[in-house]
């Protein structure tokens, strides 16, 4: 028997720089665990990184800003998406539903795009007036299927993470069905997709690369949410409600109105990042549209903290690692779901790493004698 | 020293830390078979702390423990589990008992006991139950769940799992806690019955009066130490009182005289269900006035936490009337009622009073978000927030490293002296006179929290609030209240001035006895 | 009704049904022991690439099980580990395991093949129907029961198992037990860390088995996303069952009914599109869902271990 005991015990007064450095700490974590199991497979983990790392971010330091602004488009819907899912978690509703979401909204975008200009010729066909009906449909879309899981919750008391997750695949069943037969292209020969979205209902691209409006969309809504969190009523309520719902009901607060209220934002925070994706970038309804972003997204709110800044600095990097995995399958020959794996141990870094800003390792001995005893009282 | 040969159990010199907390120094204690022995202490004294190293939930960081069972003579022991306590013959009744609701009498009784065939019978256990049951007066149906009972059988079921294992050291915490004076008395009784059959019995208490009625010999614990052992022959409630809290203690505090002005809290007839459907509140009537506190006396489970929620509007009266200020707000919203200056201090700190993982700021807030000036229409004035966080930590001295701390961070005491802060500011004077609810608002603090509490509600009193007040002390109800209400089973029993009441007529109203 | 369809149905149904089942007891287990297991999509997955892989490679399906139940315990251990040990949010850890789960797998599908290429589409070992004689002989349901494969059989004796270490066996009692008071378990000198490591580990060793059926005698053969969410509809039957392992098996019954009746239709040609046919699992477990919290909110409530989800500290003060 191991003559010590090792026990995990309460920190009193939590040290403030573990707020940094625990997260940074399982990062690098989280990189050598993921090499190790690259190891293991045969891959050589050093070059995969340092692949990843150019194609990541390329010459970004010579003056070649493409591989860094592949990166950003990379990210900017899963900024958008992060953000949704970080107002959910706030009041610790587990919205998984943020990819589902994201599809309603670029099938409602699409919808605008592809649809109204025959059907009502009077509106003007420019990006201004399109840019808002195609983003109202698609906060408006994302919002309403986030409604579901809310009201089922807030009625029914149903759990929200099996809901939001079936109706993930419904929505990808249902966008699939869209674009292969009723939206499907009449003159793509066949081609799994929806036709061309007129070119005025087109995200403008800056400095000429790929990077587009939706960039900006997700910056100024991750300042949005900065607000709503640190400076609102409401921001005040959701915060109270995730973390003890109990206190807030004593406080008056009303769950049902903020459950409600709250899945509206986040679905149509997710709705959003599928408008940036069918507007900036994919100008059709097509496979790939949500790229598993509903769930990336929940892996960078939780390493951000649900905190919006990070919530833009982590995407990248996420953003980062997803693309340096493109350009591996190219160079390397290895298949992009390394990304998805390096991810997944990240998470579970950052998981395991915060328990330890909250609580610290003791070790002390364990008498093991048993002696007769002497005398008495 | 031929004494030795009748000790049961003997501590030496424990001590046992926590982060933060030394909770028991240097310790001794000693208890003989057929003796029952009690050990006094104030919350927080270090009476759970040490019979729970004794029970082997915790290892003593020095000294050790010594036990003469199962036919043994006095030896030094390692006890490093419940379940090595068990095979020492020791067993703990928990002051929260470790009771699994939705299973049976039987079932728990069994549960983790050793022996026990991989696909038990039942019916033998139902029979051994049977016959200690018996053997000790400690009738019970077998296979009755566990929530079906009360809580006196459910003591009883505790009590007959540790027999059902061999139990020859007994320790029970807080016993007579949920039980009323004549429920103790048949405690008691079965007590000095175990005693009698060569038994020790250990039971932890901060009653001096069951304490003086019950034991044989009496240690006292202040601060973590041994401050006293004494027979109880040679013992009164002054000299205990005294050895528990270091010096003379009033045992009536005086109350500055005060007429009561107007009803501020009228109850008409109101019945109430609790969370299970089940009448908790039956035709309830009785009102509070400006200046005076109300004390709600009763054993707890009979309908006080219900009656808390419906006056402060978080449970609707199935039948009856709420008014406050002559407004009827029967079955609004909380928030209501917080609109109109109703003040509660929960019963449950970290329950609902405070959000654990948020810093004080935010839970100083709670009842004042919704209103200037720390609102400025959708928005909240961080500014004003933490003006008001620095009074309130002020004016109720709480002791914490800064206004952004985590409320769980804070010791009980201080996490007490915020929520009364918030609660007691919150009833802004603007809105008329202030209602107060406290549930149990010392439980669980050290004395002098609790001091500070008790003033802080007799100045209100004085300054013209209405108190309602929830607590489990006798001593404490008959200390500040002017009126005592006695809840049985859901109904008001009686409702008298504490200085025309005595204790023993609280006790059997509390009991179910009309006078 | 016409019985050739109600037998074949039923046969679709218990042949469907059984991963489910294996993944839905498993995760029965796991949370009445007080662990949120979200992790089993991602465990029935990796069970079901590396039972493929691990078959195809030695040519024995027992290797195939055995690795399956092998990585599936493993990911377990992490979810254990991280939540029981480390005491990490159990929903965080389950996703976390899910998403890695599913892209190793996907990484193992690209790889673990012939040279190490892909296993998509490759023909490996797999189990085939064994009639029962006798048995298989009755009218209308010993075609559908007894004409399976022998993981099918192995489940019809599991399920009773498990029934009956619950409900007549000692640990099974401490096991109900653990979910609703671990601090009554606890201090009556059970081991509850030990215990909830043990059943969370087998929790993930029956959803890797789960995977395996679906690899070696369902489908057979691995394709991306071959699980296609099942290990959430698990998740979901064990609200369902009211975990119940004897209720489990209707509700899995239930589902592998809805995925023989999209054959059916698909196979006599119908015009609805595939992809609509497809979302009907995904709505039945939500109209499921809203069933049975409809009917009795405190049925539900004294259905559910009353300590699911939280993390279980002896020496937390205050």
């Amino acid at each position: 028997m191991i003559p010590w005991r090792v026990r995990l015990e309460k920190r009193l007064d939590p040290a403030w720089h573990l707020a940094w450095s625990v997260p940074v700490l399982s990062i690098i974590g989280a990189l050598v665990a993921s090499g190790l199991l690259l190891a293991m497979f045969g891959v050589d983990p050093i070059a995969t990184y340092r692949a990843m790392w150019k194609g990541a971010f390329g010459g970004l330091f010579g003056g070649d800003l493409y591989s860094a602004s592949e990166t950003l488009v990379r990210a900017t819907p899963l900024i958008l998406a992060s953000l949704a899912v970080s107002v959910a978690f706030k009041m610790k509703f587990w919205n998984i539903g943020a990819e589902g979401q994201l599809i309603m909204g670029g099938i409602a975008a699409s919808g605008v795009a592809l649809f109204l200009p025959a059907a009502a010729p009077g509106i003007p066909q420019n990006l201004v007036v399109y840019g808002v009906l195609m983003g109202g449909a698609a906060v408006v879309a994302g919002a309403l299927w986030a409604l579901i899981p809310a009201l089922l919750r807030a009625y029914l008391n149903v759990n929200e993470i099996i809901v939001t997750l079936m109706l993930n695949y419904v929505a990808i069943l249902w966008y699939s069905h869209l674009f292969t037969s009723v939206w499907n292209d009449p003159e793509g020969f066949g081609f799994p997709g929806s036709a061309l979205f007129p070119e005025y209902t087109w995200f403008p691209k800056l400095f000429g690369t790929r990077l587009h409006l939706g960039l900006l969309l997700g910056l100024l809504a991750a300042v949005i949410v900065w607000v709503l969190f640190d400076r609102t009523r409401f921001g005040y309520e959701i915060r109270l409600i995730g973390d003890n719902p109990e206190a807030a009901r004593f406080a008056g607060v009303s769950i049902f109105r903020n459950i409600v209220l709250v899945m509206l934002v986040s679905g149509g925070l997710a709705g959003l990042a599928g408008l940036s994706e069918v507007a900036g970038i994919s100008h059709r309804l097509q496979q790939g549209l949500a790229a598993e972003n509903g769930f990336t997204a929940i892996i960078v709110a939780w390493v951000a903290k649900l905190r919006p800044w990070a919530v833009v600095l982590v995407s990248v990097l996420l953003a980062a690692v997803f693309v340096g995995g493109d350009q591996i399958q190219i160079t390397m020959g290895l298949p992009s779901s390394v990304a998805q794996v390096v991810q997944g141990v990240m998470l579970f870094f950052v998981l395991g790493g915060d328990i330890f800003s909250r609580y610290r390792l003791r070790v002390f001995r364990h008498v093991v004698d048993m002696a007769p005893a002497a005398e008495a009282n | 020293m031929d004494d030795n040969g009748d000790i049961a159990v003997a501590i030496r010199g424990l001590t046992k830390r926590f982060p933060g907390v030394l909770a028991n120094e240097a310790v001794d204690l000693t208890v003989r078979r057929g003796e029952i022995h009690a050990l006094l202490g104030e919350n927080g004294a270090g009476k759970s702390t040490l019979m729970s190293c004794l029970v082997g939930l915790y290892s003593p960081d020095e000294g050790h423990i010594e036990v003469a069972t199962a036919g043994r003579s006095l030896r030094q022991v390692d006890i490093h589990s419940p379940r090595a306590a068990s095979r020492l013959g020791i067993g703990m009744v928990y002051q929260h008992f470790k009771l699994v609701p939705n299973q049976t009498v039987a079932e728990n009784i069994i549960l983790g006991a050793e022996g026990v065939p991989f696909v038990p019978k039942m019916r033998d256990v139902e029979q051994a139950v049977g016959a200690l049951a018996d053997k000790y007066g400690l009738h019970v149906d077998p296979s009755a769940l566990i929530w079906q009972l009360s809580v006196g059988l459910r003591q009883r079921v505790e009590i007959l799992k540790l027999l059902y294992r061999g139990a020859e050291i007994l320790i029970l915490d807080e016993p007579t806690a949920v039980l009323t004076p004549q429920e103790a008395d048949a405690l008691g009784a079965t007590l000095r019955g175990l005693a009698d059959d060569g038994k020790a019995i250990i039971f932890i208490s901060h009653k001096l009066g069951e304490v003086l009625a019950f034991s044989d010999r009496i240690t006292v614990l202040r601060d973590g130490k041994n401050v006293a052992t004494l027979a109880t022959k040679d013992a009164d409630k002054p000299g205990l009182a005294e050895l528990m809290v270091g010096r003379p203690v009033l045992f009536r505090a005086d109350r500055d005289a005060r007429e009561p002005g107007e009803v501020v809290l009228s109850c008409d007839g109101v019945s109430a269900n609790d969370d299970r459907g089940i009448r908790a509140l039956s035709d309830v009537t009785f009102s509070v006035r400006s200046g005076e506190i109300v004390g709600v006396a009763g054993v707890t489970g009979n309908g006080q936490a219900e009656l808390a929620e419906v006056v402060t509007g978080l449970r609707k009266p199935t039948k009856g009337k709420v008014a406050l200020h002559g407004e009827d707000v029967t079955g609004k919203s909380a928030r209501r009622f917080i609109d109109r200056g109703v003040a509660h201090v929960p019963a449950d700190r970290l329950g609902m009073g405070l959000a654990g993982d948020l810093p004080l700021t935010d839970n100083f807030i709670m009842k004042r978000y919704r209103r200037a000036p720390v609102s400025a229409g959708p928005f909240i004035d961080s500014s004003a927030v933490a003006d008001l966080s620095r009074t309130y930590v002020d004016r109720f001295r709480v002791l914490t490293p800064s206004i952004k701390t985590l409320a769980r961070n804070l010791s009980g005491g201080n996490q007490q002296k915020a929520i009364l802060a918030r609660e007691i500011d919150a009833g802004d004077r603007a809105e008329g006179i202030p209602f107060i609810v406290a549930a149990y608002p010392t439980r669980g603090l050290d004395v002098g929290a609790i001091e500070t509490v008790r003033s802080a509600l007799l100045e209100e009193r004085l300054d013209g609030a209405a108190v309602l007040l929830l607590s489990e002390d006798l001593d404490e109800l008959f200390v500040l209240s002017d009126r005592l209400i006695v809840l049985h089973d859901g109904e008001v029993m009686g409702i008298v001035a504490s200085a025309d009441a005595t204790k023993e007529r609280i006790g059997l109203m509390m009991a179910g006895e009309a006078t | 009704m016409d019985l050739d369809l109600f037998t074949s149905v039923l046969s679709i149904s218990v042949f469907a049904g059984t991963s489910l089942i294996y993944a839905t007891v498993g995760e029965i287990i796991t949370e009445r022991a007080g662990i949120l297991n979200l992790g089993v999509e991602g465990m029935m997955i990796m069970g079901a690439v590396t039972a493929f892989a691990g078959a195809f490679h030695s040519g024995s399906l027992l290797a195939g099980l055995i690795v399956a139940m092998a990585v599936g315990g493993l990911m377990a251990l992490v979810h254990a580990f991280v939540t029981i040990t480390l005491r990490a949010d159990q929903i965080v850890s389950g996703l976390a395991l899910t998403l890695a789960g599913v892209g190793l797998a996907s990484f193992i599908g690209e790889r673990l093949g012939p040279d190490n290429g892909p296993l998509v589409g490759l023909r490996g070992p797999r189990f085939l129907d064994v009639d029962i004689p006798g048995l298989s002989e009755l009218p209308v349901i010993g075609e559908a029961l007894f004409q399976q494969d022998p993981i099918v059989y192995s489940m019809y004796v599991f399920v009773p198992l498990v029934w009956f270490y619950f409900y007549r066996t000692r640990p099974g009692q401490e096991l109900r037990a653990m979910g609703e008071s671990p601090q009554t378990v606890d201090a009556m000198g059970i081991p509850v860390i030990r215990w909830r490591y043990i059943y969370t580990i087998v929790g993930g060793m029956l959803a890797g088995f789960g995977g395996a059926h679906l690899s070696l005698a369902y489908t057979p053969g691995w394709s991306e996303n071959l699980t296609g969410g099942r290990g959430w509809i698990a998740i979901a039957l064990v609200i369902f069952a009211t975990w119940s392992p004897a209720r489990a098996v209707v509700g899995a019954l239930l589902f592998g009914g809805v995925n023989a009746v999209q054959f059916r239709l698909q196979a006599s040609g119908t015009s609805i599109s595939a992809n609509l046919l497809n979302m009907a699992p995904y709505v039945l477990t939500v109209l499921v869902l809203v069933l049975i919290s409809g009917a009795s909110p405190l049925r539900k409530r004294l259905g559910a271990p009353a300590a699911l989800g939280v993390p279980y500290a002896r020496e937390e003060r205050t």
